[in-house]
């Protein structure tokens, strides 16, 4: 899946577009977006989450910063990718 | 620690932020607190990494809310995520973290406007990736323009089915099928409430025409059984309930190919904050389960503490300002500042557009209640907490080990005990327990509240300190 795929395009005019590093991958992104909307748009649908030897974490369910699943560390700190925001050079790590 | 406050407001969603401009406008000293970076709650949430897109009637709300703030006296404090609030002699500490580092407020008086959270129904494979709860496509699809995925299956019951659904279509998106636990019209039997609001009854029927229109498969008084994949979702299996109700083992089963679901079971009040503070709440299903008990100036059992929007009781986005504006009201009368009679006067005519805009919303969260057959067919291996990893069979063995109440099934499984503090599993939980002790809900009970209502790293609340000044004891000598 490319990583336009999910992204409506009909009467929406998104903002810049910007890359940003998840586990030394490249992903493309618009600035503003929430990261956790960024990962699954972009192919990122699972990581490890706190379970080590547990069934995959989503990098999205609620959205709303509720059910922690898409916890994972941004620039250092651990947070719900549903509630940062993307910007150009990001550094995501799903495990630690 | 900053000066005493006449009021703080916790949440800026529909009520909360006209709770907060109401207070401003009577002279009150007032703080609204959000850990979102802008007020509108989840129904009015502003688009982000957007810079234009089609115009809603809910953007508009939602701008207009953000337009009274902005021309308020409110001291609006966003990015800060509450994690304990204390009550003490007649006032309260709302503690919080911000990027700058910890912070404590103290009030005289405190109002909650928490709003809801979604219901959930744990189902065979629900933890699998491309399961997205239906409020959180309803952000996805508003607040982000982004599809769940191009070929979606939109499950449960309630109002935001066919609200995501015809998002889904309008977006450009397929609905592989919309799966809803009523039977086909049950929303129409509380016609005179709906009648009561044409414009958003209006909206329903857009969003039916849309499904209609693009031939989306309907299939009502049925449920998912199974969600398919590996790990990402590829596949549902469906099936429809009799007419008891209930998911037999004979019931014909249907497998409907799918790249994501949208699953969600109507909206419950959230009740975290003042179960922490020990107020007294009630279960009524026809409210959304358990809320805090209000009475008609929506104080609570606590002196001090009030309750507006759909945390009171889900009553809809309609009804919230005037819940919010009759708990600004009640708080300049506990505080001495107007009489009785004043007060009274003055929100009569609130509480009656109050009442009058709950209608639609108390109809719409009817739509969404029923599951006890989903809840009774639900797989021992189904996973019930996915923070703690906590199957139903765990919870049926610690139940017949003698766990009767919410609080004793999650000492003895921690169940809700995970990082989202049962907010995801603990209407599930309990409904488990009932349905296996043959008790009611008010039976069952709610797990205690403990903070941190919300999970805080160490470091951000201890904020920046000097390590050699901190105090440190003198051994004891021996």
């Amino acid at each position: 899946m490319t990583s336009t795929d999910l992204r409506i395009t009909d009467g929406v005019e998104r903002g810049p577009r910007v890359s940003f590093q998840c586990d030394g991958r490249e992903v493309e992104a618009h600035e503003g977006e929430s990261l956790a909307a960024a990962l699954w748009a972009g192919g990122i649908r699972t990581h490890a989450g706190l379970h080590e030897d547990g069934p995959p974490y989503r990098v999205l369910f609620c959205a709303m910063g509720v059910c922690q699943q898409c916890v994972v560390q941004v620039d250092g700190a651990r947070v719900e990718a549903c509630r940062v925001l993307v910007r150009a050079g990001l550094d995501v790590r799903t495990r630690t | 620690m900053s000066a005493l406050l006449d009021v703080i407001v916790l949440g800026a969603g529909p009520a909360g932020a006209a709770a907060a401009v109401e207070a401003s406008r009577r002279g009150l000293k007032v703080l609204l607190v959000d850990e979102a970076l802008s007020a509108g709650g989840q129904v009015y949430r502003v688009a982000t990494g957007i810079r234009a897109s089609k115009a809603t009637p809910e953007r508009a709300a939602g701008d207009a809310l953000r337009a009274a703030l902005a021309a308020s006296h409110v001291d609006a404090r966003f990015g800060h995520r509450v994690w304990q609030v204390e009550r003490n002699t007649a006032s309260f500490a709302v503690h919080a973290v911000h990027v700058s580092g910890p912070v404590t407020l103290t009030t005289r008086a405190l109002i909650v406007a928490g709003g809801a959270v979604e219901r959930h129904i744990p189902i065979d494979g629900w933890d699998r990736p491309g399961v997205i709860g239906l409020a959180g496509a309803t952000v996805l699809l508003k607040a982000q323009c982004m599809l769940p995925g191009r070929h979606v299956v939109v499950a449960g019951a309630g109002p935001l089915l066919l609200a995501v659904a015809a998002g889904i279509i309008h977006g450009g998106g397929r609905v592989a099928a919309v799966v809803d636990l009523q039977p086909r019209m049950r929303w129409l039997r509380d016609w005179r409430s709906l009648a009561s609001r044409p414009d958003l009854l209006a909206r329903g029927a857009r969003w039916m025409a849309t499904l209609l229109g693009s031939r989306t498969p309907m299939l009502h008084a049925s449920a998912v059984r199974r969600i398919e994949g590996n790990p990402v979702v590829s596949s549902v299996v469906v099936a429809s309930l009799d007419a008891a109700g209930r998911l037999g083992a004979g019931t014909r089963e249907r497998t409907i190919a799918c790249d994501s679901v949208c699953l969600g079971f109507g909206l419950q009040p959230a009740t975290d904050i003042t179960r922490l503070l020990g107020a007294a709440h009630a279960f009524d299903a026809a409210r959304g389960g358990w809320h805090v008990v209000t009475d008609q100036h929506q104080a609570t059992s606590i002196a001090g503490l009030f309750v507006c929007g759909d945390a009171a009781g889900i009553a809809g986005a309609a009804a919230a300002p005037w819940s919010g504006r009759v708990a600004a009201a009640a708080v300049d009368r506990h505080l001495g500042r107007v009489s009785v009679a004043e007060a009274l006067s003055a929100t009569t005519p609130l509480h009656a557009a109050r009442d009058r805009a709950a209608r639609f919303g108390r109809a719409m969260t009817q739509v969404a209640e029923g599951g006890d057959g989903v809840i009774a067919a639900m797989a021992p291996g189904t996973p019930v907490c996915l923070c703690e990893q906590v199957s139903r069979a765990t919870i049926d063995a610690a139940v017949d080990a003698g766990a009767t109440t919410m609080s004793e099934v999650k000492s003895a499984t921690r169940c809700g005990m995970g990082p989202c503090g049962g907010r995801l599993c603990e209407d599930a939980a309990a409904r488990l327990i009932a349905l296996r002790t043959g008790t009611s809900r008010d039976a069952v009970g709610m797990a205690t509240g403990r903070p941190p209502l919300r999970p805080v790293a160490l470091d951000q609340l201890a904020g920046d300190f000097d390590y050699d000044a901190l105090p440190i004891a003198q051994p004891v000598p021996l």
